[in-house]
């Protein structure tokens, strides 16, 4: 329909539809709601805020001087384990979340029932948090290093997974159209097909959940669930707080070191 | 553990509240002050030592898993709700403030020179020229975040902050699996919805 000149001046120019901000005043609206109700009806105990400097002063008094000598003898044991169940943990998770991811990716599978099932198994893994998966092996196999390595393994499958298959999902067809016009059997197609386009992802998300992992298995240990957790706890029940802080520069140093390594093995493999 | 014990369906309830209660207060703190922190780490906009100072500050809070954070709140401020937002407060700080900051170093440093050239000061700039280039991805962490919170709530009553997580691990130590079982499925239930009210927002916002 022509217009009269002038009337596009006139017209209102909006950047979104009404629908579109009827649902962002919706969700602002829910936002403020949400906060109001929560603060009006959290647990608040003024007392125990307001003498928070004086119990935050008391407990660096107490973790003074650092007691650097039980380091030795009851930290870097426990330390160790901690990178081991980090480690295996991760390992364990990558062995069995490639094949889930593979099955999960819609390109490498085109069975809708495979996939979904598959996406069934990734987000059960990557609901339940670590610390259940760890109480829950505890349960199984009894406190200790490998309940921790299986909780972490069983949290790891969901994340490795499920960015696997998506970087699965982005790989280019060409290579994998080409490779299959010649007839090459479907291992082929995997590993010159899809792997050397998803390898730089690949090594991106086991460098990342292998530096979540050490800074997770470093809390299953307050379950039971072995590495320095355990040390950690041990300390903080016995109010042994300059054996607490021994224990805290360590977690501290090792997942900084960890960052460190992780940047460092990403710059030379992608 | 099979099948699972809803007997104690009240007190299920209870700690879920005060589980939400953590993660929406938590979530809500640590945006507001993860949006200036993320900002001051950005090295393309502060000198140097400001963005240094903002990236310690952002290191040392994701340094440490929430659970062992809470440890501390509980120290010092005692059992109850608040140390488990305090701590969930300081893992969001780290995590928005170090992706936020990571956000501000790749924008358009064209637009910035067209906001100055009008003769903006520092705050418009930062409000014209910066903010409208990052706001759909802060969204899209704000809300990650608000997902991760709600899972990390659980599990910080584990070390006595509040919420479903001291039952939970009550329940555990009593050997009552069925009960265990209950507040677990009651937990994924409550994540999954989490999970699917962040993606309908990140949505709404196209983050």
């Amino acid at each position: 329909m022509p217009s009269a000149p002038g009337s596009a001046a006139a017209r209102a120019w909006n950047r979104f539809t009404p629908a579109e901000r009827l649902a962002r005043f919706a969700v602002y609206l829910a936002v403020v709601a949400a906060v109001v109700v929560s603060a009006a009806t959290v647990e608040f105990i003024p007392e125990f805020v307001y003498d928070a400097p004086e119990q935050m002063r008391d407990l660096l008094v107490r973790m003074w001087p650092v007691d650097f000598a039980h380091y030795p003898r009851g930290v870097h044991a426990a330390l160790v384990e901690t990178l081991h169940i980090a480690s295996l943990g991760t390992l364990l998770a990558v062995a069995l979340a490639v094949p889930v991811g593979l099955l999960a990716a819609r390109n490498v599978t085109p069975v809708p029932a495979l996939n979904y099932l598959a996406k069934l198994v990734l987000v059960s893994s990557r609901s339940v948090n670590s610390l259940v998966w760890a109480l829950l092996f505890i349960a199984v196999f009894g406190p200790g290093a490998l309940a921790g390595t299986l909780a972490i393994a069983f949290r790891s499958i969901g994340f490795v997974g499920k960015l696997f298959a998506e970087a699965c999902e982005e790989a280019h067809p060409g290579t994998i159209e080409a490779l299959a016009a010649v007839g090459a059997p479907w291992a082929s197609i995997l590993t010159h097909g899809y792997w050397p386009q998803v390898k730089p992802a690949f090594w991106a998300i086991v460098l990342l959940r292998w530096d979540i992992n050490v800074r997770e298995s470093a809390v299953l240990g307050l379950v039971g669930a072995g590495g320095i957790g355990v040390a950690l706890n041990t300390a903080i029940n016995l109010f042994q707080w300059n054996r607490v802080a021994v224990v805290l520069l360590a977690i501290f140093a090792v997942v900084i070191a960890a960052e460190i390594l992780v940047t460092q093995l990403r710059k030379r493999l992608i | 553990m099979l099948p699972p014990n809803f007997e104690h369906w009240d007190a299920i309830l209870k700690g879920l509240k005060e589980s939400l209660e953590i993660a929406v207060l938590a979530s809500f703190f640590g945006i507001l002050i993860a949006l200036p922190v993320g900002l001051l780490a950005a090295r393309n906009l502060m000198p140097a030592w400001v963005s240094w100072s903002a990236r310690a500050l952002i290191a040392a809070a994701r340094a440490f898993h929430p659970v062992i954070v809470a440890i501390l709140f509980v120290k010092a401020i005692g059992f109850g709700a608040i140390a488990g937002i305090m701590a969930l407060v300081v893992a969001s700080v780290g995590f928005i403030g170090k992706l936020f900051a990571e956000a501000v170093e790749e924008i358009s440093l064209k637009q910035l020179e067209g906001v100055r050239a009008t003769g903006a000061s520092f705050a418009g700039v930062i409000a014209f020229g910066v903010l409208p280039q990052v706001l759909p991805r802060f969204i899209g962490f704000s809300t990650y975040q608000f997902d991760s919170n709600v899972r990390n709530s659980t599990m910080v009553g584990v070390v006595g902050a509040g919420g479903i997580g001291a039952p939970l691990f009550v329940a555990f130590q009593r050997f009552e699996y069925d009960v265990v079982c209950a507040i677990i499925l009651a937990i994924i239930a409550v994540v999954f919805l989490a999970e699917v009210i962040s993606a309908r927002v990140q949505r709404i916002f196209g983050a």
